[in-house]
């Protein structure tokens, strides 16, 4: 489903991927790692297509088509799902009002028509439910004044919403209590399935416990430098990221 | 010749078509010689100073239009908020049309200046009242000297108006080039209620200036919401002069939404006599092109416990200009006044201009007054958050801008109108997305 080769990506002419390689299949839930700046949340906004970011070398295949040069709004057409490590507040726009645009335009763009208002409010329902959302959240402005836990909730929501292919969790777990986190996980591991896949990137092992990966990487100094089964994880937890460091630089 | 003499000497073909024998010729004839005196303000006035009528004034205008004009319903249909029952008055180039209209004298009035001015009935009203808010500015008194035709409404006391009015001045293009000047006087007596939308609309290309007074009482405890939809054709342009006299308890609000036009000026001036008085001005700008919309606000506390609310939005793209000119005067009498303001802006584009200045001055020493003014441009990651999430960078940048005026649009408290002013900027933003969804 995604293939990176390769990848080397700037932002304001500082380098911060200097060669990332990765292959995700349909199906699978990759972990990725690492301390911070490494390049973990870079890795995932480039993935999703933000501008300021440029592939100074390097592809980015998602089913087998070259994304490089689509923008934001047609990668999520294709069905990437990015879930913000710091979502936006928006003052003004409502979180329902929200999702039907962006649902609407994404329909859009794959030439359907609007989804009818029922079969919309039906869905929001139970989507709403899945993640243990109050309905009087849904007409609030999107995120202004959420707590962290509800606003990583309100990320899965929306992913839940618009059934990506491939969703990438940039540390959804920060600023998560246990509670909400149990809410979140098991909101994302009922979406999965055999078509889609997930990337999580966290700092910790704890997020892992709920959303088991099949594969785990680490990534460091903008590069996956290991790469492993889940127990990596548990590893890293144990160890720390020293031992990364000094295997790297040895 | 240019305006100004064109107009004084209009003046005097003017007094040949009225009743040149009552009250309100004396003020007429008061108010041409203040005009005559000062002529149209410049950019070196400080009131003036970032708006120029240099490029609006230059046109040859008819001051009196020619002949009557017709329309038909289906042409014009759209610039009315037709979707709810309302009371209408309705002019096309300055004449009042009873076809397009509906007026009523059932237990209130809702008519004509014209008949207002001339009428007996009337003559109690028009003595109180008349050009008794307006100020002698030179572009007031302009009004006022050719002031004959308007929307005259009296809601007598204890009243709810159920219906909202909607004013709406149509100009049809068969002149070259027009200029008007309604004036409008609007008396609301005790404990009435009454919701008045008003709309000016040309249909052609061709040049308009309007110069429009509007006169408006509330007495105590009256309620009065008034909706200015600003949507004109690009070679129209106006002159807002609105005067609003509040008694005790009276709450009133002035919407002002402009998104068309080429020059609007809105002077919006509340007076307030009275304990308890709450005044609201809230406006969305959303202009582009060479557009030029300024607001000059000015609340003015006499008296003690009394509130004031502004809140303005601007978006302003290509080489559009903007102007707020806020002016707060709290007397030393009005103890524990509570006044707000608020402006903020957007800029598209590095040649969009935008001037704000909050102006206050406070002589009362028991008193709560803020105001803020911020000018930014569109959160790039607000953008690439909606962009993320499939929608597209225009209607993104559309639903930014709409979240960015909707606390002044949820306000607006007629929800066909609500509904209308929310296409109208999806029109303006030209996206086809339903903000109401």
């Amino acid at each position: 489903m995604l293939k990176i080769n390769n990848l080397h990506a700037s932002v304001d002419g500082k380098s911060i991927l200097k060669g990332v390689n990765l292959e995700v299949k349909a199906g699978e839930v990759h972990a990725i790692m690492g301390p911070n700046g490494s390049g973990k949340s870079t890795l995932a906004s480039v993935i999703a297509g933000k501008e300021e970011y440029e592939v100074t070398k390097g592809d980015i295949f998602f089913d087998n088509k070259n994304i490089e040069d689509l923008s934001a709004e047609e990668r999520a057409h294709k069905g990437v799902f990015l879930s913000f490590q710091y979502p936006v507040e928006i003052p003004g726009l409502s979180v329902t009002n929200f999702m039907k645009a962006a649902i609407n335009e994404t329909r859009k763009a794959r030439g359907l028509e609007d989804m009818p208002a029922k079969d919309m409010l039906k869905m929001i329902r139970d989507k709403s439910e899945l993640l243990e959302i109050d309905r009087k959240f849904l007409s609030r402005s999107l995120n202004e004044g959420f707590s962290g836990g509800e606003k990583k909730r309100n990320e899965i929501f929306q992913m839940a919403m618009l059934e990506p292919k491939l969703a990438i969790l940039d540390e959804t777990d920060s600023g998560l209590d246990i509670d909400a986190l149990r809410i979140v996980a098991n909101g994302v591991n009922k979406l999965k399935s055999k078509n889609n896949a997930v990337i999580v990137i966290t700092h910790y092992q704890r997020l892992l416990d709920y959303i088991v990966p099949d594969f785990v990487h680490v990534i460091f100094n903008g590069k996956i430098v290991k790469s492993g089964g889940k127990e990596l994880a548990h590893e890293l937890e144990e160890k720390g990221y020293d031992w990364i460091k000094q295997e790297v630089n040895a | 010749m240019d305006l100004k003499e064109k107009l004084l000497s209009s003046f005097l073909a003017f007094e040949n078509q009225i009743n040149i024998d009552s009250q309100v010729h004396d003020i007429r004839s008061e108010a041409i010689k203040l005009f005559e005196e000062n002529g149209f303000p410049t950019k070196k006035e400080e009131a003036w100073k970032y708006t120029s009528l240099n490029n609006v004034l230059k046109h040859d205008y008819s001051v009196f239009p020619k002949q009557e004009n017709a329309l038909e319903y289906s042409d014009i249909k759209k610039y009315f908020i037709h979707d709810i029952d309302s009371y209408k008055i309705v002019f096309i180039d300055g004449k009042y049309s009873s076809y397009f209209s509906q007026t009523t004298h059932d237990g209130m009035d809702i008519c004509l200046m014209s008949a207002a001015l001339n009428k007996p009935k009337y003559r109690l009203i028009i003595e109180n009242y008349f050009n008794k808010a307006a100020t002698k500015d030179s572009l007031a008194s302009l009004n006022t000297a050719f002031s004959n035709e308007g929307a005259y409404i009296h809601i007598p006391k204890n009243k709810l108006v159920e219906k909202p009015i909607q004013i709406i001045h149509f100009s049809t293009g068969n002149e070259s080039a027009l200029m008007l000047q309604p004036r409008n006087l609007i008396v609301v007596d005790e404990n009435s209620h009454v919701q008045i939308i008003e709309r000016h609309q040309s249909l052609t290309e061709n040049p308009v200036l309007t110069n429009s007074v509007t006169e408006i009482f509330t007495n105590k405890r009256a309620i009065v919401d008034y909706y200015k939809v600003q949507n004109d054709h690009q070679n129209a342009s106006l002159i807002d002069n609105t005067f609003i006299k509040q008694k005790r308890e009276s709450h009133c609000s002035v919407h002002t939404f402009s998104f068309g036009g080429k020059l609007t000026r809105n002077n919006l001036n509340f007076y307030q006599h009275g304990e308890r008085i709450d005044s609201t001005l809230k406006g969305i700008t959303i202009i582009g092109g060479k557009q030029h919309v300024d607001h000059n606000t000015l609340v003015h506390h006499k008296e003690p416990n009394c509130e004031s609310h502004q809140d303005y939005k601007g978006v302003f793209a290509d080489n559009s200009i903007g102007v707020f000119n806020g002016k707060i005067i709290v007397d030393k009498e009005a103890q524990k006044t509570n006044a707000f303001q608020s402006n903020n802006n957007i800029l598209i584009h590095d040649k969009s201009t935008i001037n704000s200045k909050p102006q206050l001055e406070i002589f009362a020493d028991d008193v709560k007054c803020s105001h803020g003014c911020t000018i930014g441009q569109l959160d790039e990651n607000a953008l690439f958050y909606l962009q993320s999430r499939g929608i597209p960078e225009k209607e993104a940048k559309a639903l930014l801008m709409y979240a960015f005026s909707n606390n002044v649009l949820n306000s607006v408290k007629i929800p066909e109108l609500k509904q209308r002013i929310t296409k109208l900027i999806a029109n303006k933003l030209g996206v086809n997305i339903g903000f109401n969804l």
